[in-house]
């Protein structure tokens, strides 16, 4: 009985941290309009341009090393098998559309929410614990339009862009693989590539990084707007901001990779 | 009889099972200052977050401007603090932002003033309390007085009809809370601000308070002029202004653990 009555309350935990998370994003949503340059409130598009740069920057690194490393290991183990069926030009393919729709957005998403996801939780986490978050209510401005609404925008434009990078980058390693191991040409590897990979694969995987960076920028910002505490609890959110940015992006991906699946064979 | 400007009525709050305020009814007056005193963890902060509207109350209500804050719209609550600023006890300047752009956020934002009007103003409310120096200092590198003087200068920033400060001059030596206290007067005068100030600074209070407002243990248990305030009979208010000690050992469960803990059992 009190594992059930467990089980229920966990999944009532979980729907709730769900229901906070859409009003969230509604709100989010609601206040882009006024990051945007011109049309929006002064200030919010420089906050948002030094949030691109943040995000941006700091995470290229990072992900043109993860990239090109899982574009390597990746050319190789099925180079390996796919050899064997004398079918070596296949790992082109693999390559070239398993990057473009998976790969690139999804190890992306993994770097930006270590990095960032993280620091959004523990910017917003110290301004809850040092009662800036309380000042900016009590100047009537709500904490989302100021202080998650640059990050949102930011994210939802240099996610995409880089997991862009990621695509780039994995391609490149697999050519570096079968330049080393075929007497292919660099320029018949990318004639290859650019027939193996069609539109439709590259703006699966974009649509996917949005959504991506809208799991890792809304939670960062919930775990942050959650805190409750002393300087210690902003370390607990991070943690958790990173564990479940992570968890959500997962899921999501197989979520969106099935809807892809199924809407293209109809 | 002007209606008052904040109005709370029978106002108790909770956190957890534990009662911090009881029953408070307070009306503070248009142009007045009011100061709030009482002893540590009286629950003066926790007024002041009620007349904000920052938390909720278990029961009763806090009209500020007329107007319910529990009660009413979200549009309608963010139109009543924009009459208001506060300062809160530990400050509270936004790290990422100079000292100078703390005091001219809340211009920047709601306000459609010009740029260079913004800087002027911001750069005065900071020479107006003595940091017209450390204009470009990031949060971090001030003391804690001048902190608290950059959230004064915050909070006056749009020259707001009510002021609410937390222990604005805890922390600052005896000139600077001098010259804090002759700032609130100052505003209060030309600008006809109100404001609610909590202090610990006995003659502080009595400078610049108009009403006196008591806190023990939860409950308001005085409001009155200073002068009644001071030559009030009361034991609880007598203990606070002639700084009594109060005896720990007196209370049933610390004398009961103390015994305990040199093994003494039963009387
Ligand atoms: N967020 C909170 N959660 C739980 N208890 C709280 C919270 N805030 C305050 N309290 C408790 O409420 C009581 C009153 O706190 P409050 O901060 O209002 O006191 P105070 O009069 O401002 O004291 P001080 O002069 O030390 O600032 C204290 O016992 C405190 O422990
Ligand atoms: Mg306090």
């Amino acid at each position: 009985m009190s594992v059930l009555e467990d089980i229920g309350a966990t999944v009532i935990q979980q729907l709730n941290y769900v229901g906070e998370l859409t009003t969230q994003f509604w709100s989010g949503l609601g206040a882009l309009t006024q990051v945007l340059p011109v049309l929006g409130k002064r200030g919010r598009w420089r906050a948002a341009l030094v949030q691109m740069a943040a995000i941006g920057t700091g995470a290229l690194p990072m992900i043109a090393t993860v990239s090109m490393s899982a574009g390597f290991i990746f050319a190789m183990q099925s180079g390996a098998e796919l050899r064997r069926f004398g079918a070596l030009q296949f790992v082109i393919n693999i390559i070239g559309i398993g990057f473009t729709r998976e790969l690139g957005p999804l190890l992306t998403a993994i770097v930006v929410s270590s990095r960032s996801g993280s620091a959004f939780s523990a910017e917003i986490g110290t301004m809850v614990v040092t009662n800036e978050v309380a000042v900016l209510r009590t100047m009537g401005l709500s904490p989302v339009d100021y202080v998650l609404a640059p990050k949102y925008l930011a994210a939802v434009i240099v996610v995409p862009c880089l997991a862009i990078m990621s695509d780039l980058f994995g391609v490149l390693a697999g050519g570096a693989y079968m330049l080393l191991s075929t007497k292919m040409t660099v320029a018949m590897y990318f004639r290859a590539v650019a027939d193996a990979v069609v539109l439709r694969d590259i703006s699966s995987g974009l649509v996917k990084s949005v959504v991506f960076a809208t799991i890792i920028v809304h939670v960062g910002c919930l775990e942050g707007f959650k805190t409750q505490g002393g300087p210690d609890a902003v370390g607990r959110s991070t943690t958790s901001a990173v564990v479940k940015a992570t968890l959500l992006v997962i899921l999501a991906d197989v979520l969106f990779t099935a809807i892809f699946y199924w809407a293209k064979l109809e | 009889m002007v209606d008052p400007i904040i109005s709370v009525r029978d106002l108790h709050v909770d956190y957890g099972d534990q009662r911090v305020l009881e029953g408070i009814n307070l009306e503070v007056r248009r142009g007045e200052v009011m100061v709030l005193l009482g002893g540590s963890g009286a629950g003066k902060s926790t007024l002041l977050r009620q007349m904000i509207g920052l938390e909720r109350p278990t029961s009763g209500q806090v009209y500020v401007q007329g107007v319910d804050i529990n009660g009413c719209s979200e549009k309608e609550l963010k139109a009543i603090r924009r009459t208001m600023g506060v300062a809160f006890q530990e400050a509270a300047l936004f790290g990422s932002l100079s000292t100078i752009e703390n005091v001219e956020m809340p211009l920047r934002e709601l306000t459609t003033l010009a740029d260079p009007v913004i800087e002027i103003m911001s750069y005065l409310k900071l020479v107006r309390v003595g940091l017209g120096e450390a204009s470009h200092l990031l949060p971090e590198d001030l003391s804690g007085g001048m902190k608290k003087r950059a959230a004064v200068a915050r909070a006056t920033a749009l020259d707001p009809e009510l002021l609410i400060f937390d222990e604005p001059s805890a922390g600052l030596d005896p000139i600077v809370a001098a010259e804090l206290d002759e700032l609130m007067l100052f505003l209060k005068h030309l600008f006809e601000m109100t404001m609610v100030v909590v202090t610990h600074e006995m003659a502080s209070a009595f400078r610049i308070a108009d009403r006196v407002a008591f806190l023990y243990q939860g409950s308001l248990i005085a409001v009155e002029s200073k002068q009644d305030f001071q030559t009030s009979t009361d034991p609880r208010i007598r203990q606070f202004l002639d700084r009594i000690p109060d005896r720990l050992s007196e209370s049933e469960t610390v004398r009961r653990h103390l015994r305990e803990l040199v093994g003494i059992t039963g009387e």
